[in-house]
């Protein structure tokens, strides 16, 4: 046995580990190939032998070859094997090569579930650790359902480094199965509140990732997000956070006006850029999802693109880059802001970082103006002559044609222009936007009825010299614009003045090297050339020249008739024969043109790209349903092969005809001429009886036409869109100076009669008047078009499967899996179920023997649903909080405001300056109306009428008065039934004096574990004006108030706001406290002036501020296993009370004691419940409260036990007023 | 989500890949090439981003990357991550490897691509940002090495440690060459200027400004 192991090690000695490989390959640099499949045999052998430590090193060695390229997929057996091993070394590497190389296809993947389950359950925090690593890698809908209980548990394990791991996983097994998502989901929020940042922050990491995809579900979760974002330092978990924002206010409106301020103040505050610019991100994405026309976000934009332009401008490229990233997102909504920052961008078009450049070109899309597109245009087209690269070059060239093009050409004043552009871009050599252009030029020409006639004295120049871009005749290449300038030649032929050349141009021989589908619509638009010359020279009764024409075609058309293109080839056959017919009518004198011409009558609009998409199904028609009597299969296969046979040999017998060489023709065309001249029968023409055009020009001199001086012909090297600009700058200019006049007449006119007139007409866009009539012709669009526009989504979108209502209770069919066939026992997992239950079980049974076993065994089943049902009844209200949250500035946002801000700033913080008045009057009556059940003004009592019809609409009445406490979240965990509550408020009375009532709640800081803040709410009770006000308190040696810096202690702090008569409002005073064990009192006094008519006078009220122990808890969220475990650990101290003559309902009492000690509840079971609150300063309470006939008896654990005995008395005292 | 976390030399030579999504290795190797190229032609006082990464995801994607010495470290994210602040994560990244390497260096990325993955393990899991804090990654790095030390596996670390310079092309070299080569490959690593004030988890990180 000895010498075995020996013998083991010694061959250990001799195996290359790792580095040896690595290093062996580096040496063998000329066989590198060999050298591998060389070491793979030899790991072939390690893997054969028995010692682990050899497998796991050759598992090593391949999980390096992996990462060459090599498949390491036939090893996965082993690599299992080693991912079992004992020791950790080993397990790591295992897990590791499995990560690289699993996937849902290995087929031994099943087999890992058990011991991936173990590793989860090993007390070695790193075994798990890397179980759950390598299974975020391979998990699979499998894995991912047999061990989702397993992570779960693993949630709310003692070791953070275990359950962030365990909370981030989560994710991928949501993925993979979505089933359980919604059982895991109350756990998963709850680690949004999780004591360590790295936890909470994998959780809303976790949580954004699923609200990205469906943000709608997510939306109820939006204060809670709001809190954290409010009170996180973690600047990733901010980051993430505002991104969700970003995502959620498209859906939600009212969440981006409260998310501004909080947002503006980070961008103001923060020094990280990554998180500024998402805070601009997002504060964008609010403005957008905010219709616009609300001026009091003009601010915000002018901040964001102020802050912007810094980025931009920095030296930093990536700043630089993100900063034109988040301008274009500004640019869709208000480009008007954007537009200012004109020269910023064209400096940014110079840059020599590409991706910068192209960002550029985004923004510069948004930026056009009737005014300066030209000029941009101008600057692009000198760029696209510099670019180097041909992708940033067909970039450029794409963004010109967007920008001329988008809103139905919205900023061209002059078509003519554009379409010097077009002609200009197709000079660019190797572009792949060939057909962009084309598509550009036949939009223009069918849309802009104007611009048709210099369109085609263009296209016809195209056309002339097509053999310069015919050269290029790749797909896509810039040989496409051949089609559109044939297409547009042919089909406004009547505008075309030189109709026999370009004829002559499309007939040349070269065109035969074109792309098939260009011949074809050459060929197509050669009649319809051929039809209006032909027109011409009957009308002209030139019969000569008529057949001439027709002569011309005869002989060229057979080169296309050749064609290997089908289309090509059928169409010129097709209009050969035509034309020969033609031809025939012609010597015998029949006029045909008419007839020809009215092949191609009547005018082609264009049709909306939607509009095939568009037409309704027409009623009882079914598409699906079979006409005839489906064919059988056989039949149809036998047919299939003979037809595509027949028809190719049809083909190649066309194919076979004899080739007429160039000279051939040409000898022809000599005799056929000849022939003509010779021929007694041809007459010349004479007018045509029936003459249409009266003025048709120059009939008489074709081929020589009259040059239109003000259309600058095409001069080559030179740009001449260029002189289309000077043109539109006199234009314009000329246009500017008449219009002047005509001002000042009005002026002179008007002066003395109206002044009103008199005010100066700024020239805007508007008033430059296009060059020509622009009558865009709009698209056709089939009659009964449906309006709806939405494209049908991806249904292949893995995400889809989560999206998935998590408001709605949990059913009994969605309980997560868990293995049954091992014993409870058997799983070590310090947080699973079964301890709880034991704990629970055990614990009464000491105390009070009247609660028997019978009873908790029956519970026992019922008591993870149970839990399950409370979370997700919570869950259900916060959905309908949401609408409350949103609609009114509740306290739990505001009290959390001081945190956000710095603390450097004075303690007290005025409420936010935004919140809209008479919202806050509204919620400051329902505090009123709730503390003192009776309203002292008359005059607000309609508007209290409108409160209630709001809620009444909302249906949960009972729940509207609470719910704007953070608490309140707490009191609906005690109400199973429906029970009405009756309404509470946890404002208690701080002083009253004629003038002025003040009443305040203390809510404890969860980021600083020794502050409070104590909210005020002041209210003028008289009919004076109260200004001035300033609240001073006397500090003791443990608690003090936050003051501003340099302030000494006997200084008070002024109060943020001044009160008119009948109005209250709300201010925060921060306090720090050293210990919180004991209740504390303080005293204090508010000076005030008082203004009324008679005069002001000053005046004080003193007060006590009673610092319970309840209000340094905080109301912490606690599973009933987590809860257990915190009763075992055995370092709580106990004490309990007993307080008799109890009339109210359990759940009543419950409720108190959520609402006013800010507990909430772990589980009840009939007249018995467990409760858990957490101080800021960390301290567990657990309480145990049980009713019996009249009486209530509490059980209470804390670390502390001062506090604990404090907190005991607090309750009963509250218990005992029940 | 982290789409894949690729290391390579100015050569194209992958010294790490990590996909967070299944491919094949042939196209893993695709992939390597294509990003390489992308990267590798661009200039280096330009944006450290790239759109437009073809192969993996769509548009949706983002290259980000850092160019350090020999190295390209590139991470391939999709829009829920923060740009600037995947930046940060390489630096942190690379702050920690040359932590837990003592000035690393190309070849300690060569020789132990198994710890680099450890390393990467305690930042990024399945794809998303696991930890940020480079202390509390060295402290989990450090407690693992310590269980492998007390199972007794680490002798092969060390030993060819020792050997590992003069095997790579460097042979006869005397040993404060070596150093010197050592320390030549990636001193600047941590003095990345531009991102200083973008750096998240300031207190942690003593380097950024």
């Amino acid at each position: 046995m000895a010498l075995k192991m020996v013998k083991g090690s010694i061959d250990r000695m001799f195996d290359k580990n790792l580095q040896d490989l690595v290093r062996g390959i580096r040496n063998h640099k000329e066989d590198e190939a060999k050298y591998i499949s060389q070491c793979i045999d030899e790991i072939k052998q390690e893997l054969k032998q028995d010692n682990i430590a050899v497998k796991a090193n050759a598992v090593c060695k391949l999980t390096y070859l992996q990462m060459l390229g090599y498949d390491i997929s036939w090893a996965a057996f082993n690599i299992i094997e080693v991912m079992s091993a004992s020791k950790f070394t080993f397990k790591r590497i295992g897990y590791l090569a499995a990560s690289q190389c699993f996937h849902e296809g290995t087929d031994v993947i099943m087999l890992t579930t058990n011991q991936i389950r173990k590793d989860l359950s090993s007390p070695n925090q790193y075994d798990t650790g890397v179980a759950l690593t390598g299974l975020s890698c391979f998990v699979t809908p499998d894995l991912a359902r047999d061990l989702a209980n397993d992570i779960m548990t693993l949630m709310s394990h003692t070791k953070p480094y275990i359950r962030k791991k365990a909370v981030l996983i989560m994710y991928k097994v949501f993925l993979k199965y979505p089933e359980s998502l919604r059982p895991a989901f109350p756990r998963l929020k709850e680690k949004l509140e999780d004591p360590d940042p790295g936890v909470q922050s994998a959780a809303v990491n976790v949580i954004c990732e699923l609200a990205r995809r469906n943000p709608k579900n997510y939306l109820s979760l939006a204060p809670l997000f709001f809190k954290l974002m409010t009170s996180s330092t973690n600047n990733w978990v901010l980051i993430k956070i505002i991104k969700l924002f970003g995502a959620l206010t498209p859906l939600e409106p009212r969440l981006g006006k409260k998310l501004i301020e909080p947002l503006t103040n980070l961008i103001h505050s923060t020094s990280a850029m990554s998180l500024l610019y998402e805070c601009v991100n997002t504060v964008i994405a609010v403005l957008i999802s905010l219709s616009s026309g609300m001026p009091n976000h003009s601010a915000s934009i002018q901040l964001c693109v102020q802050k912007l332009r810094i980025l931009i401008e920095d030296s930093d490229q990536n700043l630089k880059y993100l900063g034109l990233l988040a301008m274009s997102k500004i640019l869709k909504t208000h480009p008007k802001s954007v537009q200012s920052h004109k020269d910023l961008i064209l400096q940014c078009l110079d840059d020599k970082d590409e991706s910068i450049r192209l960002r550029a070109l985004d923004l510069l899309y948004g930026m056009v103006s009737k005014k300066n597109l030209m000029e941009i245009v101008k600057k692009l087209m000198i760029h696209v002559d510099k670019a180097e690269g041909t992708t940033y070059r067909d970039e450029l060239l794409t963004k010109i044609i967007d920008i001329c093009s988008q809103s139905n050409y919205q900023y061209i004043t002059n078509f003519e222009w554009y379409i010097s552009i077009l002609v200009e871009l197709t000079r660019l050599e190797g572009t792949r936007h060939g057909h962009l252009i084309a598509a550009q030029m036949l939009d223009v020409a069918i849309r802009v009825k104007a611009i048709r006639k210099f369109a085609v004295s263009q296209m016809a120049m195209l056309l002339d010299n097509a053999h310069l871009i015919a050269s290029n005749t790749q797909r896509n290449g810039i040989c496409e614009v051949l089609y559109a300038a044939a297409w547009i030649c042919g089909e406004f032929s009547e505008h075309l003045e030189e109709a026999n050349q370009t004829l002559e141009a499309m007939l040349r021989p070269k065109v035969t090297t074109l792309p098939g589908h260009i011949q074809a619509v050459y060929v197509q638009n050669m009649v319809k050339l051929y039809a209006s010359i032909l027109q011409q020279k009957e009308q002209a009764g030139e019969k000569e020249a008529a057949q001439e024409i027709t002569q011309l075609m005869i002989e060229r058309l057979p080169q296309f008739v050749q064609s290997a293109d089908l289309e090509v080839q059928e169409r010129a056959s097709c209009i050969l024969q035509l034309i020969k017919y033609i031809q025939k009518l012609q010597i015998k004198e029949v006029p045909v043109a008419e007839e020809v011409i009215a092949l191609f009558a009547g005018e082609l609009n264009p049709v909306a790209p939607k509009a095939q998409k568009k037409v309704p199904v027409p009623e009882g028609l079914d598409l699906d349903a079979w006409i005839n009597e489906p064919p059988s299969d056989s039949e149809s296969e036998d047919e299939k092969p003979k037809t595509i046979f027949h028809d190719e040999e049809q083909r190649h017998s066309r194919h076979r005809q004899p080739e007429i060489d160039e000279e051939e023709l040409a000898r022809r065309r000599e005799a056929r001429k000849q022939e003509q001249a010779n021929n007694p029968f041809y007459i010349k023409s004479s007018p045509s009886p029936q003459k249409r055009y009266q003025d048709t020009p120059g009939v008489e001199h074709i081929p020589v036409v009259q040059i239109d001086l003000s259309v600058p012909l095409k001069v080559p090297g030179m740009p001449m869109s260029d002189q289309y600009v000077k043109l539109e700058e006199e234009r314009r200019h000329k246009q500017k100076l008449e219009k002047d006049k005509k001002k000042k007449k009005q002026k002179k006119e008007k002066r003395g009669k109206h002044h009103r007139h008199n005010s100066l007409q700024t020239e805007s866009e508007e008033d430059i008047a296009p060059a020509h009539r622009v009558d865009i012709i709009t698209e056709e669009m089939p009659e009964n078009a449906l309006p709806s526009d939405e494209d049908d989504k991806d249904p292949n979108d893995p995400y889809k499967a989560l999206d998935i209502d998590l408001d709605k209770p949990l059913a009994d069919s969605e309980k997560l899996p868990v293995q049954r066939h091992r014993n409870v026992e058997a799983l070590k997992s310090p947080d699973s179920e079964a301890p709880l239950v034991e704990k629970k079980s055990k614990k009464p049974k000491k105390k009070e023997k009247k609660h028997k076993d019978k009873e908790r065994e029956k519970d026992k089943g019922k008591k993870k649903e149970k839990e399950k049902k409370v979370v997700e009844e919570e869950e259900e209200k916060k959905g309908e909080d949401l609408d409350f949250w949103l609609s009114t500035a509740p306290p739990p946002a505001s009290s959390t405001q001081p945190q956000g801000e710095p603390e450097t700033s004075a303690a007290v913080v005025a409420e936010p300056q935004e919140v809209k008045k008479e919202e806050r009057e509204e919620q400051e009556e329902e505090e009123d109306d709730e503390g003192k059940k009776s309203s002292k003004h008359k005059k607000k009592k309609h508007k209290k009428e409108k409160e209630e019809k709001s809620k009444d609409k909302k249906k949960s009445k009972k729940k509207s008065h609470q719910n704007k406490e953070e608490t309140a979240e707490s009191v609906q965990n005690g109400t199973l039934e429906d029970e009405p509550l009756p309404p509470m408020s946890s404002y208690r009375l701080l002083a009253e004096n004629p003038y002025i009532k003040m009443t305040y709640d203390i809510q404890g800081n969860l980021q600083h574990d020794s502050q409070v803040t104590v909210s005020v709410i002041f209210e003028n009770k008289s009919s004076s004006f109260l200004k001035s006000m300033e609240l001073n308190v006397l500090d003791s040696l443990n608690t003090k108030m936050l003051r501003p810096e340099g302030s000494s202690v006997h200084d008070g702090i002024p109060v943020p706001f001044q009160l008119p008569p009948g109005i209250s409002n709300e201010a925060q005073f921060v306090f720090t406290l050293q210990s919180i064990v004991m209740a504390q009192k303080l005293k204090g006094t508010l000076s005030f002036i008082v203004k009324n008519d008679e005069g002001s006078t000053h005046d004080k009220l003193d007060f006590k501020l009673h610092f319970s122990c309840a209000s340094y808890l905080i109301t912490t969220p606690c599973y009933s296993d987590a809860f257990a475990k915190l009763l075992e650990s055995g370092d709580l101290h106990m004490s309990s009370i007993k307080v008799d003559g109890i009339s109210i309902s359990f759940q009543h009492l419950l409720a108190k004691i959520c609402f006013h000690h800010h507990f909430s509840v772990v589980e009840r079971v009939d007249s018995c419940a467990s409760m858990y609150s957490r101080s800021i300063q960390g301290h567990h309470v657990c309480l145990l409260v049980k009713k019996g006939e009249n009486s209530i008896s509490i059980d209470g654990k804390c670390n502390d036990s001062t506090l604990l005995s404090n907190l005991l008395d607090e309750m009963k005292e509250t218990l005992s007023k029940c | 989500m982290i789409k894949a976390i690729l290391i390579f030399n100015n050569h194209g030579k992958p010294r790490l890949s990590k996909f967070y999504q299944r491919y094949s290795e042939d196209t893993q190797q695709q992939i390597i090439r294509e990003t390489f190229h992308l990267v590798s032609k661009r200039d280096e006082n330009v944006c450290n981003f790239l759109e437009g990464g073809l192969l993996i995801g769509g548009s949706d994607n983002k290259l980000i990357y850092r160019h350090y010495a020999t190295l390209y470290f590139v991470f391939c994210v999709d829009s829920s991550e923060s740009e600037l602040g995947i930046l940060d994560l390489i630096q942190v990244f690379v702050e920690t490897l040359d932590k837990c390497f003592e000035n690393v260096c190309e070849l300690d990325l060569i020789f132990h691509v198994d710890k680099v993955h450890n390393i990467l393990a305690e930042m990024v899991m399945g794809g998303m940002v696991l930890e940020t804090n480079m202390n509390e990654i060295v402290t989990q790095i450090d407690a693992q090495n310590k269980l492998e030390k007390s199972e007794g596996w680490v002798l092969f670390g060390v030993f060819c440690l020792s050997s590992l310079y003069t095997q790579a092309g460097l042979a006869g070299a005397p040993a404060r060459a070596v150093s010197a080569v050592k320390n030549m490959n990636l001193p600047e690593i941590p003095r990345n200027i531009n991102i200083g004030d973008i750096s998240i988890k300031v207190p942690n990180l003593p380097s950024f400004k």
